[in-house]
């Protein structure tokens, strides 16, 4: 063995070269051929600095001078996995299925994937869904025949301890037929004293009339890096309701690429950002509306205590085509400690004229007026304080329809609340 | 001419000693060759007959404007440019004989503006027009309320009363030395930015004010004011100091579009107030946006920044954009001050091929620093508008409060609206607020309008205008007025 420590973009390619006879589905020429034009593209752009404009709030440094090791496949007995919230729940356990842990939805066509996604895995430009296609593992391939509600499903990634830093860039794939449903609760853990990498990328496919509802609880352990993206296409009448609940991690992004490709498709993108200690968060969406008489919803709060850092930036393209757009976005954040930070980048690019876009963005601490009047009418202070950070995350929260859904992201915002006080 | 000779002299003088010009142009010819190398700086300076230290700033800009890279980042589109393609110090160019030989467009456009023949005459660069009529320099919008001729006479000596220094920044070198010296380079320093290098290296002229301390400049000071400024210049260096206590209110450009020769003009403004003082600048800018095919027009690569210095200082920057190919454009604010405020207003039109990429930075350093940003973005035809913004507060920033509200108005399907605002609080105590919208004249308010007789483009100058109305109303009166016709004529033939 080589005792030489490979970081940064060098070390994933290393780790390729010394793997990619041994990835699931090598002997595959298709998924062969795809990773090495990854590998190539990832070698081309590396990890992106603070230079490259869409990551200019977010420094990787931390990640590309860490050393990861690919994770161990072997079963550990002792693993300890969190409650349940749905009936139907499929576990990931350092990015590889764990049949024996999973419980399987009878309503869909629900596999691990290699082998069953020929020409359905996208190359998209960014370099981390780069990096995730040339090392990706396993991941979930989610086919919802048309007319078919799939019911809730739970997709659970946890993370084993260890003592060298590893790396796993789960691969899921989900697409929905005409008319489908499908709801996924997808929960993200790992332990607090493990330093890893998780780079998932999702892949979603809204049919004509479908409704895709995906809600995320970001919970990785207290050094975690975790670096998820999202590409969604929506087609006409199309829904696609993503919730992302930011509250795990040391260096947290979540990109999110949706495009709306047919007429009356919908995208409502929320989450909230619950930091504290040295945590960094960037939530980074993309709405491309590409069709005409599309709307789009995004609602994004951020709650900083600590010497925490919190990124918001949004993109709305509309295009020449998507005339009788509806966009809205609006992003707010909570300041509730004197060496936490916000920065914010919403943005607008618009080529059609008959459209309706607006976007808001306000930073601040709790106001003083709303404290003085809960005060007055005999609450301590603490209290005061609670249900005005409660209050203003609910508005968030208060959107997500799927009632086990909304109690299960609730129930983990006043947990986080809890551990604050 | 005296003058003239005399720079003859210095540059020879400066000729015989170690340092050859790297060229061989005869030292009487008022223009220096095509290029940029370190010669044409050292020309320029000597032409000027600037002190070392000024020479040596240049140098020190240039050297690192050869390290820098054009920004790319803009949203706007052009072909290279050839920075060894362009004359850095050239006489004013030869214009035509009379006003027959000026394009009839831009007549067109004089006359629907309502200004003098005389006036129409030296706008447009006729030979001679400005040698007969020394007040015909006056701003269009001002001679309305002055009588031109008694202010062109008497304006400097009401000045001097107050003890207020106006004049051209080459005056100024020579004359208020210590002045030029102590805060040339100390807003926008000479690597700050690849356009701000390139001006330091090789500004010709541009105006420098110092409004003394506890003085209200008891009139609204424009660069037409000034006796010598025959033109503007591609790199104009402008450095207002309005000391302790000091008030005033400046104005650039003209709502008449100015017929000029070149391409590219990168400006520098450098604004200082300190302790209680208040400036006011105020910019059209109408310069040719190029035909409607997009072809020719002005690249304006302008850098604005204002250092509110003192407490209670304030900035107020008012800009209306309806001219130039393509503007590059974010004049700022550094709140060192506590209390200490900034504002930027602005329009910003393009219509045919026309690309803006205008905005501000607001950075919060002092306690309780206020900043309010209000821009109007208007596209048509295939014009391209973005707001670029930067709201930054500071830790030390305590109680400081922003108000960011952008707006667009697209004319059209084939144009652009974009905002791209950056938001960074590093202060618990700070209150930010942004908001932005974009959407269309509403065919109800048209309808509303053509019912009641208006024409359509009436109808649609009118409701751009109410859509601008808190930006205009923070221009000067006489200004204000002219503004409205101006964004009306520009957004002609866009509708219907």
């Amino acid at each position: 063995m080589s005792q030489v420590v490979h970081t940064g973009a060098e070390g994933f390619l290393h780790r390729y070269e010394g793997l990619k006879d041994r990835l699931p589905g090598a002997r595959l020429p298709w998924l062969a051929a795809l990773r090495a034009r990854a590998a190539e593209s990832f070698r081309a752009q590396g990890f992106p600095t603070r230079r490259v404009e869409a990551w200019h709030y977010t420094d990787l440094r931390p990640v590309t001078q860490a050393s990861f090791d690919e994770a161990l496949t072997a079963v550990e007995d002792d693993l300890v996995l969190p409650a349940a919230h749905t009936a139907n729940r499929v576990v990931f356990v350092d990015g590889r299925l764990r049949s024996d842990l999973s419980s399987w939805p009878t309503m869909a066509t629900v596999a691990s994937q290699i082998g069953r996604i020929e020409g359905r895995v996208a190359l998209p430009d960014e370099p981390m869904a780069a990096l995730n296609t040339m090392l990706f593992e396993d991941g979930m391939l989610l086919n919802i025949p048309a007319g078919t509600d799939a019911g809730v499903l739970e997709i659970l990634s946890i993370a084993s301890e260890s003592v060298r830093p590893t790396a796993f860039h789960l691969r899921h794939i989900v697409r929905l037929h005409e008319g489908a449903r499908l709801t996924v609760l997808e929960v993200n853990q790992g332990p607090d004293g493990t330093r890893y990498l998780h780079n998932p990328v999702w892949q979603v496919e809204v049919g004509e009339g479908a409704t895709f509802t995906h809600a995320r609880l970001q919970q990785e352990g207290a050094l975690a890096f975790q670096l998820g993206s999202i590409y969604a296409t929506v087609a006409a009448g199309g829904t696609y309701d993503n919730f992302t609940l930011n509250a795990g991690g040391r260096l947290v992004r979540n990109e999110i690429h949706a495009t709306l490709t047919g007429t009356g498709a919908a995208c409502h993108m929320n989450g909230a950002q619950l930091l504290g200690g040295g945590q960094h968060a960037d939530t980074t969406t993309f709405l491309d509306h590409a069709a005409p008489g599309c709307a789009s919803r995004q609602t994004y709060k951020t709650v900083l205590t600590g010497k925490s850092r919190g990124v918001f930036q949004g993109k709305i393209l509309v295009r020449q085509a998507a005339q009788q757009t509806d966009g809205y976005q609006m992003n707010q954040a909570l300041l509730l400690s004197p060496d936490a930070e916000m920065d914010s980048k919403p943005q607008l690019e618009i080529y059609a004229d008959d459209v309706k876009c607006s976007h808001g963005a306000t930073v601040g601490e709790l106001d003083a007026d709303q404290l003085f009047y809960l005060r007055a009418r005999g609450i301590d202070e603490a209290t005061a304080r609670s249900m005005l950070v409660r209050a203003f995350l609910q508005e968030a929260v208060e959107g997500i329809a799927d009632e086990a859904l909304r109690g299960a992201l609730e129930a983990a915002v006043e947990g986080w609340w809890e551990r604050q006080a | 001419m005296a003058a003239v000779t005399e720079t003859i002299e210095t540059v020879q003088a400066a000729t015989e000693g170690t340092y050859k010009w790297g060229f061989s142009t005869d030292i009487e010819m008022d223009y220096a060759p095509k290029g940029l190398n370190e010669d044409i700086v050292r020309f320029i300076s000597a032409k000027k007959q600037e002190p070392a230290w000024l020479l040596e700033w240049r140098l020190k800009a240039y050297a690192m404007w050869l390290k820098m890279e054009e920004p790319t980042w803009p949203s706007v589109h052009y072909p290279k440019i050839d920075y060894q393609d362009a004359f850095y110090y050239a006489a004013p160019k030869e214009g035509p004989k009379s006003l027959d030989e000026v394009d009839p467009e831009l007549l067109k456009t004089y006359a629907k503006l309502g200004i003098p023949l005389k006036e129409q005459a030296f706008l447009a660069g006729v030979e001679g027009a400005g040698d007969s009529a020394a007040d015909a320099r006056m701003p269009i919008a001002v001679d309305a309320v002055f009588d031109s001729v008694s202010v062109a006479t008497s304006y400097k000596e009401r000045l001097a009363k107050d003890g207020i220094i106006f004049c051209s920044i080459s005056e100024a070198v020579h004359e208020h030395p210590e002045l030029v010296k102590q805060y040339l380079g100390s807003v926008v320093p000479q690597g700050d930015n690849f356009y701000a290098a390139l001006n330091s290296a090789v500004f010709t002229d541009g105006s420098f004010v110092y409004i003394p301390k506890g003085v209200r400049c008891p009139m609204e000071l424009s660069t037409y004011f000034r006796i010598n400024a025959k033109s503007t210049g591609q790199f104009e260096r402008t450095l207002i100091i309005a000391d302790e206590g000091a008030v005033v209110s400046y104005l650039e450009g003209c709502t008449a579009p100015m017929r000029d020769e070149n391409q590219l003009h990168a400006a520098v403004v450098e604004l200082v107030a300190l302790d209680d003082a208040s400036i006011k600048y105020s910019t059209v800018q109408n310069w040719y946006p190029g035909d409607a095919q997009g072809k020719g027009g002005i690249y304006n690569f302008v850098t604005k920044r204002a250092q509110c210095r003192g407490k209670r200082s304030k900035v107020s920057w008012t800009q209306v954009e309806t001219g130039s190919a393509i503007t590059w454009k974010y004049p700022s604010c550094v709140l060192l001050g506590e209390d200490s405020v900034g504002e930027f207003y602005s329009v910003a039109i393009t219509n045919n091929y026309q690309q803006a990429d205008t905005g501000t930075k607001m950075i919060h350093v002092g306690a309780r620093t206020k900043s309010t940003i209000v821009s109007k973005g208007i596209s048509a035809g295939h014009g391209q508008n973005t707001y670029r913004g930067l709201v930054r507060v500071a830790p030390t920033a305590t109680n400081a409060r922003n108000f960011t509200q952008c707006d667009s108005l697209l004319i059209g399907d084939l144009c652009g609206a974009h905002t791209v605002p950056y938001i960074e609080n590093r202060c618990l105590t700070a209150k930010l607020e942004h908001e932005a919208t974009t959407s269309r004249i509403a065919e109800d308010q048209l309808f509303y309008c053509r019912q009641r007789g208006l024409t359509q483009e009436d109808a649609v100058g009118l409701i751009v205008n109410g859509f601008c109305r808190e930006v205009l109303k923070e221009l000067p009166m006489e200004f204000a007025v002219e503004a409205q016709k101006l964004l009306q004529i520009s957004l002609e033939g866009s509708v219907g």
